[in-house]
């Protein structure tokens, strides 16, 4: 199973323009980590526990014991083994979302994103007054956290090279922190359904070099 | 009387209307199982249809087979069907099937209840079909989400279809629901304490608590976004003092537990046949029930894992991501003590053992990608793509389909008499299997590639066509296993062999009868010693048909059976239940008036709905109970037992008590609703406070305190011979006194239509009101029942009925006063 999914990955390739797994950020590259960490794990998992059913079918004897048997398979197979996994696992994880979080620093920039049906509006901090529609601008190799809202229904903001995603919800504010690590394009999508016109329901973000970034904030124009 | 004879009398006391008559007006739980499980597969049918049009859609890059607007219909439905209108009834089928047999005793606790949900169910589904025949269904996606499902974004029928019949169709879930578990816990045989119940029963316990206490959000939820859509009262309109969010809490505060009242009685069916297929006992019967359990409360407190991308702070999402992962330990719990059962025993590959196999395969793999999911940081990816559908179907179709599937295989004999003759099941095993696994591994690839869930198509340069494709052959394997499943199934019912009885050799009581099962289940009613009784007597099957139990003699045409106290199954009560009648269906019908005439907006047929639901709800408590005081009824066996009618805790009170904890939840909801918006949604506070009224207060108070009083007192009053009328009467007038204290809030909530606030009050006002009148009607029944010579110093079963209701009116309707009028007084 496992080794025909890994199969399955090398052949046809993780790349993609909206691939989890192709990451081109920090945060996305983070949580692609977790992805492979857990695959890995839930992979021997499972062969542990298909053992486990397959093996009754082939054996000879039952079991003798009946006290111990009880023991093993509800107490440490039962409780302790997931419990300890899980532990591990969600230490792992909580980590791992802490250092995703918005927080501030020298070089972070701020920007809002917008989103109604059909379109995404995006303002600049560091240029009060300049918006675009259908393309975020920011910087790359910086930090920047996004204010996403919504004026008409639930949307969900998602460059899924860079970063996870975060809901866009009519009434309030959402901060995602999101980082390309190269200038280039990065496809992003709205990700929650939002009715007829959800299928290319697209914006790019387009990550800049310092001066070019400079040029941008001063003018509007790339 | 001999068996024969015995056989015959009991027949003709228990049966149905012969023919397709008997179809309406059986009241028969073995009738009602079939009838549920027949509706129940056909819809998993209608849903799999819609499944094989979605995958016909995505098969394709840039696809022209379904535009959006119809493939977010076959979307909405498919979600909606299967969850709603196949997973949840398939259990209550199964449930009401197999619960009085496996429990030895002769039907559920209220036989006109289950026809009641049963008819519920079918109108409330048939709805649904007209809704998508006429190409006017739901699309809003089955989690409904406003403000898309809002009057603003969505201003056609098609959200009210949703809202409203899936309302209707969870009217059976509630009534099965009380059903279940007064059964369970009241009618079972002689000497079945808790510890020697069925495993099977556990479950079916702990899954319709859970029904009981997930459902009444979800109804809470789809009665406010009617009234936002219907009459503009905006809950859900953050420009008004609403939350969008609001929706996703009540949602999914059902929503997750669905998942396990999904599982919990998939997992029942598992406990009870994995043993008999290992030629063993279950092992670690009381650590599963304690699983089990800790399972139920575990799945109430993780409902926000649905909700990690709307922005709620990430340590409030550690907690819940602990919690989801922490559902993994029951779990757990519960496949190891199925694979050391494995252990124990001598497993054989029997058809339902294949099917216990896929459970385990897929399940595993759900369980292990529902671990991931829970996991923060990798849901915010995740979320919201193919990774998520695939997985929860990994959950479903491996935690609920192939169980049921072992339990059709297992149970068929059981219904039909009859055992398999061709071999077709293991080839469609081997399809389904399968055909599952390719769709749905390929699923989680795409998903990971970046494939939204819900977009009707996508691009060539997407890079999911081959990956798509690979899914849809998939899907369509599948879809022949499925088909195979049912050429199997007809040629069981038109050309196979009489099984002979118990054909698995199991020890459980639905086997101690004669195959297909008669109505009265058994001529006498087994004494119970272990959990495990036919193993125990392989005779015992011969001397209950020979009447050696209890209950052998029939009295008066009497449907008779018995209750137990509950824990430890010592006989209690003689009870009688009503026999074959139309009540149910007509008064379903004209609760579908009720809500059809919402639906198309005819106001003025719903009063008459209303009056109509009353009148028959009035002469269905009226037809129970007896003019003059019963004797003792023998039992056999040396018990003598007082008519159920002529106690303090009778059924119908055990009956309201769970129905009103679904009600308390309900109303809990309700609070919560308030609080959240109170506290979370923007635009608060209100432009105006409601005006405190000192008078309607204390008119409330009063009521309340003189209501519960004097219902007290009016049972003294019966209790001791005396005339229980007067107090009755002051009673009534304590609940019209709470009504007219309702009333002013429901009067006098500022601008319900401008803001989230006055709307909520409206509502608050609203269910106290229809609360106070229901007690007052309550009142004026219990009245003409002492009128009319139905009570006795003896038969007192009504009084503390009532009381209960009033109790609740009481307590319910302070806490409304306060929350109305506390916050204008204090402020």
């Amino acid at each position: 199973m496992v080794v025909a999914v890994t199969t399955a990955f090398v052949l046809v390739g993780c790349q993609g323009e909206l691939s989890t797994v192709d990451p081109a950020g920090p945060a996305a590259r983070t949580i692609a980590q977790i992805w492979w960490v857990m695959l890995a794990g839930a992979g021997a998992i499972f062969a542990l526990v298909m053992t486990l059913v397959a093996l009754p079918f082939v054996r000879k004897r039952a079991l003798a014991d009946k006290a111990q048997h009880e023991r093993l398979w509800l107490v440490k197979l039962g409780i302790v083994f997931p419990a300890v996994v899980l532990l591990a696992l969600l230490g792992y994880g909580l980590v791992a979302g802490e250092s995703l979080l918005p927080r501030q620093g020298p070089d972070v920039v701020s920007v809002s994103a917008e989103a109604r049906r059909s379109q995404w509006t995006f303002g600049y901090g560091d240029a009060p007054g300049l918006s675009t529609e259908h393309v975020l601008h920011i910087p790359a190799g910086r930090p920047v956290d996004v204010s996403i809202t919504s004026t008409d229904v639930i949307h969900s903001f998602w460059v899924p090279r860079l970063a996870g995603k975060i809901d866009a919800i009519p009434g309030h504010v959402n901060v995602l922190r999101i980082e390309a690590d190269a200038p280039g394009n990065y496809a992003g999508r709205s990700a929650e359904f939002s009715g007829v016109g959800y299928d290319h329901f697209a914006f790019t973000v387009v990550a800049h070099g310092p001066s070019e970034w400079e040029q941008f904030i001063g003018s509007g124009m790339p | 009387m001999n068996t024969l004879q015995r056989h015959r009398k009991l027949t003709a006391i228990w049966a149905s209307e012969p023919g397709v008559r008997g179809l309406f007006s059986t009241v028969n739980h073995t009738d009602l199982g079939r009838m549920f499980l027949a509706v129940s597969f056909f819809f998993f049918l209608v849903g799999g249809v819609l499944a094989m049009l979605i995958r016909a859609q995505l098969a394709t890059p840039q696809s022209a087979f379904a535009g959006p607007e119809i493939y977010n219909q076959i979307f909405t439905m498919h979600g909606t069907i299967m969850m709603f209108l196949f997973a949840i009834p398939t259990f209550e089928g199964l449930a009401m099937y197999l619960l009085p047999k496996l429990l030895g005793t002769r039907d559920l606790a209220f036989p006109r209840l289950s026809a009641y949900g049963f008819w519920c169910y079918v109108f409330g589904g048939a709805m649904m079909l007209v809704s998508m025949v006429l190409g006017i269904a739901p699309d809003g996606g089955w989690f409904m989400y406003p403000p898309l499902t809002g009057p603003l974004y969505s201003p056609g029928i098609n959200t009210d279809f949703w809202l409203i019949g899936i309302t209707f169709v969870e009217i059976s879930a509630i009534a099965a629901a009380v059903e279940i578990t007064v059964s369970i816990l009241k009618y079972r045989a002689p000497g079945m304490s808790l510890d020697k119940m069925p495993i099977f029963a556990w479950y079916a316990l702990v899954t319709s608590l859970m029904v009981l206490t997930g459902f009444p959000p979800l109804i809470l939820g789809s009665i406010l976004l009617e009234l936002e859509r219907a009459f503009g009262l905006p809950f859900f309109q953050a420009e008004f003092g609403g939350d969008s969010l609001l929706w996703q809490h009540l949602f999914w505060l059902f929503g997750h537990p669905e998942v396990y009242i999904i599982f919990l009685p998939a997992a029942g069916v598992i406990s009870t046949i994995l043993p008999v297929m290992c030629r063993t006992t279950l092992l670690g019967y009381g650590w599963i029930v304690a699983s089990a359990t800790g399972l139920a409360f575990l799945s109430f407190g993780i409902w926000v894992h649905h909700m990690f991308t709307t922005g709620i702070p990430h340590m409030g999402l550690a907690f819940f991501s602990a919690a989801s992962t922490l559902v993994a330990v029951p779990t757990g719990v519960q496949l190891f003590a199925w694979i050391g059962t494995m252990w124990k025993g001598r497993p054989s590959l029997q058809m339902p053992m294949l099917h216990l196999l896929g459970f385990f395969f897929t399940f595993v793999i759900g369980g292990l990608t529902g671990v991931m999911v829970a996991v923060v940081p990798f849901d915010w990816q995740a979320h919201d793509t193919a990774f998520v559908t695939a997985h929860l179907h990994y959950v479903l179709f491996g935690g609920f389909v192939f169980p049921i599937m072992a339990g059709l295989y297992y149970w068929m004999p059981h219904v039909s008499g009859r055992k398999r003759f061709f071999r077709l099941g293991e080839l469609a095993f081997a399809l389904v299997f399968i055909g599952f696994h390719v769709t749905f591994m390929a699923m989680h690839w795409v998903g990971l590639m970046g494939q939204r869930r819900r977009i009707s198509t996508y691009l060539p340069e997407d890079g999911w066509t081959t990956i798509n494709l690979i899914s849809s052959i998939g899907s369509f394997v599948l879809a022949i296993g499925i088909a195979l499943v049912i050429v199997d199934l007809v040629l069981h019912a038109f050309a196979a062999r009489r099984s002979r009885r118990d054909p698995w050799k199991a020890g459980t009581l639905e086997w101690a009868m004669m195959t297909p099962p008669p109505a009265y289940n058994f001529a006498s009613l087994p004494h119970v010693n272990s959990r495990q009784p036919l193993s125990d007597d392989p005779d015992l099957t011969i001397r209950l048909a020979r009447g050696e139990g209890y209950l052998p003699e029939p009295e008066n045409g009497w449907r008779e059976s018995l209750t137990v106290e509950i824990s430890t199954g010592k006989p209690d009560f003689h009870v009688i239940y009503p026999t074959n009648t139309r009540l149910p269906i007509v008064m379903a019908a004209v609760t579908g008036v009720f809500f059809v005439s919402l639906l198309l907006k005819f106001y003025w047929t719903v009063p008459l709905a209303v009056v109509g639901v009353t009148i028959l709800a009035w002469r269905w408590a009226w037809s129970l109970g007896h003019k003059a005081d019963l004797p003792l009824r023998a039992i056999g066996h040396g018990f003598e037992l007082p008519n159920a009618t002529q106690v303090g805790q009778s059924p119908s009170w055990w009956g309201s008590v769970f129905l009103l904890t679904a009600n308390a939840t309900f109303f809990g909801s309700l609070l919560f609703g308030f609080a959240f918006l109170w506290t979370v949604a923007p635009s608060w506070p209100p432009p105006v406070w409601f005006s405190a009224s000192l008078l309607e207060l204390v008119l409330g108070l009063s009521g309340a305190g003189v209501g519960v009083v004097a219902i007290r007192q009016s049972a003294r009053a019966n209790a001791q011979g005396r005339d229980a009328r007067v107090s009755l009467g002051v009673s009534f007038a304590g609940a019209l006194a709470m009504a007219a204290a309702a009333l002013g809030i429901v009067l006098r909530a500022p601008t319900p239509t401008e803001h989230a606030y006055g709307a909520t009050l409206l509502v608050l006002g609203s269910y106290a009101l229809f609360h106070a009148l229901l007690g007052a009607l309550m009142m004026a029944f219990l009245y003409a029942r002492v009128v009319r010579g139905y009570t006795s110093v003896r038969r007192h079963a009504e009084f503390p009925v009532v009381t209960l209701w009033i109790d609740y009116l009481a307590g319910m309707s302070l806490l409304v006063l306060a929350v109305a009028h506390l916050p204008g007084l204090l402020g």
